[in-house]
């Protein structure tokens, strides 16, 4: 099993004739990602480049005539956030949004206007997502993942490669992965994917990779504290980072003292999340953690399927307060 | 992007919103301009304002940059009634070194000045406007407490900073400016002036896609008006495409030089004290490696984010700003090809190093997409490179580098 994208997905790739856009349509499609569509004002009509796939000028088009369920989006950000917003408008249930520099103003803007639509946004300013061997809505490198039950979420790209390649190393898959881009203002949190993988009987543990800036991490720890019997490893980057100083990601500032590695360490360890000071321990940490809670001969072996049923899971996680 | 005290202002007032007026000058000889333009409006008590992109200017301390023991002026934001001490203070500031809590101990060059009108007045109220992450909403704030640090009011008296949040599709409404004015405890016309104001304000907030917009302090004068006594804004990046006006605000000098130079090539770099260099793709994985040198042993000299679309001439400008920082005593290329060829970065450090002539050691983590390609190329070429293949072997091939 597997979170928001699967083989059920029917993908529409907005802005598909632009460069990025085609580049990774045809990378997805590689991938046996079931792109169904995709939409440039302008150029409904044709398609797009030697396949059979239908070129739209609108997504309700695409919804209506090749059935999409699922968009990514790759338009530049001067038009991006009317993009979400025509896909939200046109029936999409779950809208990725790859495209990076879109103004604060507009994402205000379009996050407010669909938050209480039925509608998942993940991004923007992020990979994307991918469940191994069955879908990939991204711009992240297939061949390093492997189908499997670990979920991995993340605000940054390459460094979400870097521990996908360390747990596919160790022989441990993934069930999805899922980058919520570096930005202020995103669709979906670390929160509501972590509730998603916790609901996702496919899912038997949790990469999350967070970093400096903003205060999702700590709300995220508070809920697994809470809620999640899984396993939960955790890495944030940025220690070194000076404040006042945005590292690369608009996101990615601490300013006012807050939104500190240390913190958000804190209180990662303190929602018993085994938090790791470096990058390169992340793989094996989860290995040592499945091993923990499954029993090392058998990381794959079925588990409690529904959370209802999760108290049969053995988890050595302090509870104290 | 941040912006003076003076640009902010030249906006603000396109917006109708009250401030404390005044001019910028660059050179001591426009001194008396200024002076004369505030005359000429009745203005008869002045304030001398040092502009530079950081905050604590009143309190900080003025020396001299070729003597770094001569306190030449206390504090870099001054009053006078006096037009000589006025031309006194702007000489004792202007092209020498300010020191405030925000600078660091390098300090910035005041190289411009805003000559001010002189305000008397009875209240100092401090508004803030900025995006609330949390809600992804922006929220406006006010507080009692104006002139001192609000970080400061909030750690220790939390329950004076009031908070309204903004709702993009409908905009700010009368019952939340009424809902800050009263907070306030402002009456009669005060009550009235400040609800235009902060309507303006947030007006201009949006209208110039800002990040952030602090009025701190805001003054109600003994004449009852309400003025922005000073004006911090920093300006969205991603923005700025639509307000080429506003990109001619952008001072280069108050930027780091090797900044600069890497944002011609479109390279993401931020100098920083350490002595191990790193070049990385993508924001998170910099932040991560440079987490390693610390781990490592090491201190890391700088962030550089080469970015998605690393190439030959990225990595070998890269390269170069890594190597003009003197305090560089070895670096770590950490690269995860996914869409970027390992081969082709291969083959731009090689060629880098060549070119630039590195005598310090270089090791070099390539994975992902044809990283084994890469790693024949590394070998074959007779430089002296560290070659890593996990990022654990790479942190400790640092180590044992510093160790030496």
């Amino acid at each position: 099993m597997s979170i928001l994208v699967d083989k059920k997905t029917r993908l529409v790739v907005q802005g598909i004739t632009g460069s990025e856009g085609s580049f990774h349509a045809k990378q997805m499609i590689e991938y046996k990602t079931k792109v169904v569509a995709g939409v440039t004002p302008g150029k409904g009509g044709t398609k797009f480049d030697d396949t059979d796939i239908p070129i739209f000028n609108t997504v309700a088009e695409a919804v209506k005539i090749a059935k999409a369920n699922t968009s990514v989006i790759f338009v530049p950000p001067a038009f991006a956030a009317d993009a979400i917003l025509e896909a939200a408008n046109s029936g999409i249930k779950v809208i990725i949004c790859i495209t990076e520099g879109i103004p604060a103003k507009d994402m205000t803007m379009a996050y407010n206007a669909i938050k209480n639509k039925d509608v998942v946004l993940i991004g923007p300013n992020c990979p994307g997502v991918i469940s191994p061997g069955q879908a990939k809505v991204g711009i992240m490198p297939g061949f390093i993942h492997k189908q499997g039950k670990i979920g991995v979420v993340s605000r940054s790209g390459t460094l979400t490669y870097e521990a996908v390649k360390q747990l596919t190393d160790l022989k441990i898959g993934q069930s999805t992965c899922v980058g919520i881009g570096g930005d202020p203002i995103i669709g979906s949190q670390f929160i509501n994917i972590i509730k998603m993988f916790n609901d996702d009987p496919g899912t038997e543990g949790i990469v999350m990779i967070g970093e400096i800036g903003g205060s999702a991490e700590e709300d995220a720890a508070a809920f697994i504290k809470k809620n999640v019997q899984k396993p939960v490893v955790g890495f944030i980057a940025g220690r070194t980072a000076p404040a006042g100083r945005r590292m690369g990601h608009a996101g990615a500032i601490i300013s006012g003292g807050k939104g500190t590695a240390a913190e958000k360490m804190a209180a990662m360890k303190k929602a018993g999340i085994k938090v790791v000071e470096s990058p390169a321990e992340i793989g094996i940490t989860m290995k040592k953690a499945l091993e923990e809670v499954y029993g090392a001969k058998k990381p794959v072996k079925k588990i409690a399927t529904k959370t209802t049923a999760k108290k049969k899971v053995v988890v050595k996680r302090s509870t104290k307060k | 992007m941040k912006i003076h005290e003076y640009q902010a202002k030249e906006l603000l007032k396109k917006f109708s919103v009250p401030v404390q007026d005044g001019f910028a000058i660059k050179h001591l000889d426009e001194f008396e301009k200024a002076i004369q333009q505030l005359k000429s409006q009745g203005i008869n008590q002045y304030v001398v304002k040092s502009q530079i992109h950081a905050g604590g200017r009143g309190k900080g301390k003025v020396y001299n940059p070729e003597n770094r023991n001569e306190v030449i002026l206390e504090g870099g934001v001054k009053f006078t009634t006096s037009v000589e001490k006025a031309r006194e203070y702007a000489e004792k500031i202007l092209g020498n070194l300010l020191v405030t809590h925000q600078t660091g101990s390098e300090g910035k060059i005041v190289k411009t000045l805003f000559i001010a009108e002189g305000l008397d007045y009875v209240k100092e109220l401090y508004l803030g406007i900025l995006l609330d992450r949390t809600v992804s909403q922006n929220v406006i704030m006010a507080s009692t407490e104006g002139g001192v640090e609000i970080e400061k009011v909030a750690a220790e008296t939390p329950e004076k900073i009031i908070k309204v949040w903004v709702d993009p599709a409908i905009g700010l409404q009368p019952f939340q400016t009424r809902e800050l004015a009263f907070a306030l405890g402002l009456s009669g016309d005060n009550f009235k002036n400040f609800q235009k104001f902060i309507k303006q304000l947030y007006t201009a907030y949006e209208a110039t896609d800002a990040s952030l917009l602090e009025i701190n302090p805001l003054v109600i004068t003994n004449d009852n008006r309400i003025v922005a006594l000073d004006a911090k804004m920093n300006i969205d990046d991603n923005a700025l495409f639509r307000h080429p006006e506003i990109m001619s605000y952008r001072d280069l000098g108050e930027e780091d030089p090797l900044e600069i130079e890497a944002s011609k090539y479109n390279l993401n770099y931020i100098k920083l004290d350490g002595n191990v260099g790193c070049m990385v793709n993508g924001a998170g994985l910099a932040m991560g490696t440079m987490d390693i040198i610390k781990l490592a042993g090491g201190e890391p000299a700088n962030f550089l984010d080469v970015g998605g679309g690393a190439n030959k001439e990225t990595v070998a400008n890269g390269f170069k700003i890594i190597l003009s920082d003197p305090n560089v005593k070895a670096i770590l290329i950490n690269i995860f090809g996914g869409i970027v060829r390992c081969d082709r970065v291969a083959a731009g450090v090689i060629d880098a190093t060549k070119t630039v002539n590195v005598t310090i050691p270089i090791v070099v983590r390539l994975e992902g997409t044809n990283a084994k390609e890469a790693g024949v190329l590394l070998k074959e070429s007779g430089l002296n490179f560290e070659v890593a293949t996990t990022l654990k072997d790479a942190a400790e091939k640092v180590t044992a580098i510093l160790k030496k």
